[in-house]
């Protein structure tokens, strides 16, 4: 618990008893909600009265023993009055009531929260695993390490070859490519989505690695576009809105 | 001698005990230990006996009345009673009634000042402490605790910036502080 910077020389001032007006009211205020100020004040307490111990003089006059003992003697003792706390030492004791409330309220919760706990826990755990799979098939797929190969049939020699994966429903594309000669300089290769119906709609521009290996994952497509072909193209490095002829690839759905 | 403050202590808290149960010798026994403090600081804020005597008697007849009043668990019994005692005394230099109810004090006192040679000593160091100060920051702090002066008085009294005079007693009262945790 630490004293708020900004109630620091009030704190001093109100243990002198020296803090007037609205900085008193405001400081009283906080002192109702904050425990560190309320202690810090209590050490301030304890440095005031240091200040009054310091004091020294002469001892009070003999009559004044027996002034008092005279006045104890005639006043019985009265019943010992209940002890009136600060108002803000009675800030725990609400705050432990409340807490006690809350116990009863989050008791009666949580049974029902340790089922949907329980519940939610399973279809986390699905999902980490569903996700640790899509990982590691995305880790594979785009590792610069990777070994591709292509098979083909033996003894012919190695063609371009290109493979896509489509989920037209999610929009989703992933489109492999191998064995693909480098493009003319500053022109890509494009791959079209030729849907049932309509213009070819361009689904991602790339260009071959050393070894012609390619790949375009997700391109921005509208969901679910019926594809009836895809095709490849070669355009501008920037791409473009429709394709420039001749078709270099072209592959029908299954 | 911690152990002879440590029965100090106790003797403290067994008198205020007794006074419970109306035993004026134990009254007359605490009166006789501390009598002197709170005259002194009554005196010290009034400057008349007459006026520090009744501050006196009220003060020990309040503890007669209500030893209640004394909360062993907040620290021990000579500085709370001299607090209570400083202000009684600024309520009567002021003139007016008292401005809290003695069951507001509650103070936090870390040296032991529970025997009569530890709080000579502490009081010799308060005294080193207060003496080391630059006179005007002693006196913010005198005039504010010794003449219950508010802030803005003392600032007017003083001619200095109301900030300064708050920095004055916020780093005087931590210098008092600092002088036992050393």
């Amino acid at each position: 618990m630490s004293v708020h910077e900004q109630f620091a020389e009030d704190l001093s001032l109100y243990a002198l008893g020296a803090l007037q007006g609205e900085e008193r009211t405001a400081l009283e205020r906080h002192l109702q909600d904050c425990a560190g100020c309320r202690r810090e004040l209590e050490l301030l307490g304890g440095d005031t009265a240091l200040l009054a111990l310091s004091t020294s003089g002469p001892r009070p006059p003999d009559r004044a023993r027996q002034r008092l003992m005279e006045a104890v003697a005639r006043e019985p003792r009265r019943a010992v009055i209940r002890r009136r706390k600060p108002w803000w030492a009675l800030v725990p004791s609400f705050a432990a009531a409340a807490m006690a409330a809350l116990a009863v309220f989050f008791w009666m919760q949580n049974s029902r929260l340790q089922r949907d706990l329980a519940s939610l826990e399973k279809r986390s755990a699905q999902q980490r695993a569903d996700l640790q799979r899509a990982r590691e098939i995305v880790a594979t797929l785009t590792a610069t390490d990777a070994m591709t190969v292509t098979l083909v049939a033996a003894k012919t020699p190695p063609q371009p070859q290109g493979k896509v994966m489509y989920v037209k429903d999610r929009a989703s594309l992933i489109f492999l490519a191998s064995n693909m000669p480098m493009p003319p300089s500053q022109k890509a290769y494009e791959l079209w989505l030729i849907p049932m119906k309509g213009a070819p709609m361009p689904a991602g521009t790339f260009k071959p690695d050393a070894h012609g290996s390619a790949m375009v994952i997700n391109p921005p497509l509208p969901a679910g576009m019926e594809a009836k072909a895809f095709a490849i193209t070669i355009e501008p490095e920037t791409g473009s809105p429709t394709p420039t002829m001749p078709i270099v690839m072209m592959g029908t759905g299954a | 001698m911690p152990g002879a403050d440590a029965r100090q202590a106790s003797n403290d808290l067994a008198l205020v005990s007794a006074i419970r149960s109306g035993d004026e010798s134990a009254m007359a026994e605490l009166y006789d230990r501390y009598s002197g403090i709170v005259y002194s600081v009554a005196l010290r804020v009034l400057g008349d006996t007459g006026v520090a005597e009744d501050v006196l008697q009220e003060v020990f007849m309040q503890l007669w009345r209500n030893p209640g009043l004394f909360d062993a668990s907040r620290g021990n019994f000579a500085p709370w009673l001299a607090v209570i005692a400083r202000n009684r005394a600024i309520d009567m230099l002021r003139k007016r009634r008292p401005e809290s109810d003695i069951e507001d004090v509650v103070i936090s006192v870390e040296p032991d000042l529970a025997g009569d040679a530890e709080r000579a000593l502490a009081m010799s160091k308060v005294r080193a402490v207060l003496g080391g100060m630059a006179a005007s920051q002693r006196m913010a702090l005198e005039m504010a605790y010794f003449e219950g002066l508010s802030h803005s008085e003392i600032a007017a009294k003083t001619g200095e910036a109301l900030g300064t005079i708050k920095t004055r007693i916020r780093t005087g009262l931590l210098a008092l502080r600092k002088a036992f945790e050393e």
